[in-house]
């Protein structure tokens, strides 16, 4: 009898154990760092932003290129805008608003590759 | 108020014919300015008037373009991309010299768009051709057919480039006619540049509306495109040549 107690506590102690490695794990991975630079509220509400961002940039990227249709709202440049680091300037780099999701989701975005990551100030662009 | 189905048409067609009753003053206002709302039409087409007899040995316009469009090279000539460049004309008899500045001729029929396996490279429709770089696969066709060699291959890693020109190793690329500034209601980079500190030799303007300078000047005054015998019907065309 004693021995099945013991047997069933070891049992028990190990689950627990594994399931503490495994948080462990999950923490290994540094959570993103979502800080939102400028601006009360995003183009849409956060839970559609996550899921179809890329989406929304994926049509406003037709239709400003093959239209010349340069509404602003869904543009990479007003993602940029809002979301660069204050210090930085960029949404790249680490804890960048794009990288830092980007790497923790491990999904690799091609965008700044001919995209600037850098927020271009207005007033910079208006004296050109 | 109510207002049933068939008074709601009589009032649509008036206000119809009302629109009608001045249709040139419509049509005008609507090629000169776009709003961001509306998209590029074949209404337009761009185009742009160089007279190479103001044109001096100055580079202003491709420095502009390369300042504006974040054009920068690594000191190598042979691949460094080149979105306008000078050239330089001598008779070899008489050795009369001329300068001129070259770029994309955005033509009505481009061999560039035709040839592009993935439809990269295109035409908008008010006829600024452009390479729709999500979709270039780097494959050079393009800047096999274009008879002016008027595209680049980006051949290195680009940073630092400009938020309304996407530059990326891989794709190729060429004069824009500054669409980004176009679409505001600009002139390109390379035309106000001429017109402020160079000759004063470029006219940037619609081929379509009878009232712009372009067309007048084109209408009235002698002008050529380079190999016409192509027929590509260019819509950069030059005076002096």
């Amino acid at each position: 009898m004693m021995r099945i107690a013991a047997g069933i506590i070891a049992a028990v102690l190990a689950v627990a154990g594994f399931a503490d490695a495994g948080e462990k794990r999950a923490h290994r991975v540094a959570m993103p760092v979502v800080k939102i630079e400028k601006g009360e509220t995003c183009v849409a509400p956060t839970e559609e932003m996550r899921r179809d961002h890329m989406t929304m940039l994926l049509h406003q990227r037709d239709r400003t290129l093959r239209q010349g249709l340069r509404d602003s709202r869904f543009s990479l440049k007003n993602c940029v805008d809002c979301h660069a680091r204050r210090d930085t300037g960029s949404v790249l780099g680490k804890d960048g608003f794009c990288a830092s999701c980007h790497s923790y989701a491990s999904v690799s975005m091609d965008c700044f590759e001919c995209h600037t990551p850098v927020r271009q100030s207005r007033a910079a662009s208006a004296s050109r | 108020m109510s207002l049933d189905r068939r008074q709601f048409l009589r009032w649509g067609a008036a206000a119809a014919a009302g629109a009608a009753l001045a249709p040139g003053i419509r049509l005008i206002e609507l090629a000169q300015a776009r709003s961001p709302q509306e998209a590029a039409s074949a209404l337009q087409r761009w185009g742009l008037l160089i007279d190479i007899t103001k044109c001096t040995d100055c580079d202003v316009c491709v420095t502009a373009c390369h300042e504006e469009n974040g054009v920068t090279g690594h000191g190598r000539p042979e691949t460094d991309a080149q979105w306008i460049r000078k050239v330089h004309l001598r008779d070899k008899r008489t050795g009369y010299a001329q300068t001129l500045p070259f770029m994309c001729q955005h033509c009505e029929h481009p061999p560039c768009v035709d040839v592009c396996p993935t439809g990269a490279s295109f035409k908008r429709d008010d006829g600024i051709v452009l390479v729709d770089k999500h979709t270039c696969i780097g494959c050079r066709y393009c800047v096999m057919a274009c008879p002016y060699g008027a595209r680049s291959f980006i051949h290195e890693t680009v940073s630092g480039q400009k938020a309304d020109a996407p530059r990326g190793k891989g794709t190729v690329e060429s004069c824009t006619l500054c669409v980004h500034r176009v679409d505001r209601g600009e002139t390109p980079a390379c035309v106000q540049a001429c017109n402020r500190d160079g000759g004063k030799a470029m006219v940037f303007g619609d081929l379509n509306d009878r009232d712009s300078a372009i067309h007048k000047r084109l209408r009235t005054e002698p002008s050529s495109q380079v190999r016409p015998d192509l027929a590509l019907n260019t819509g950069v065309r030059y005076q002096g040549l």
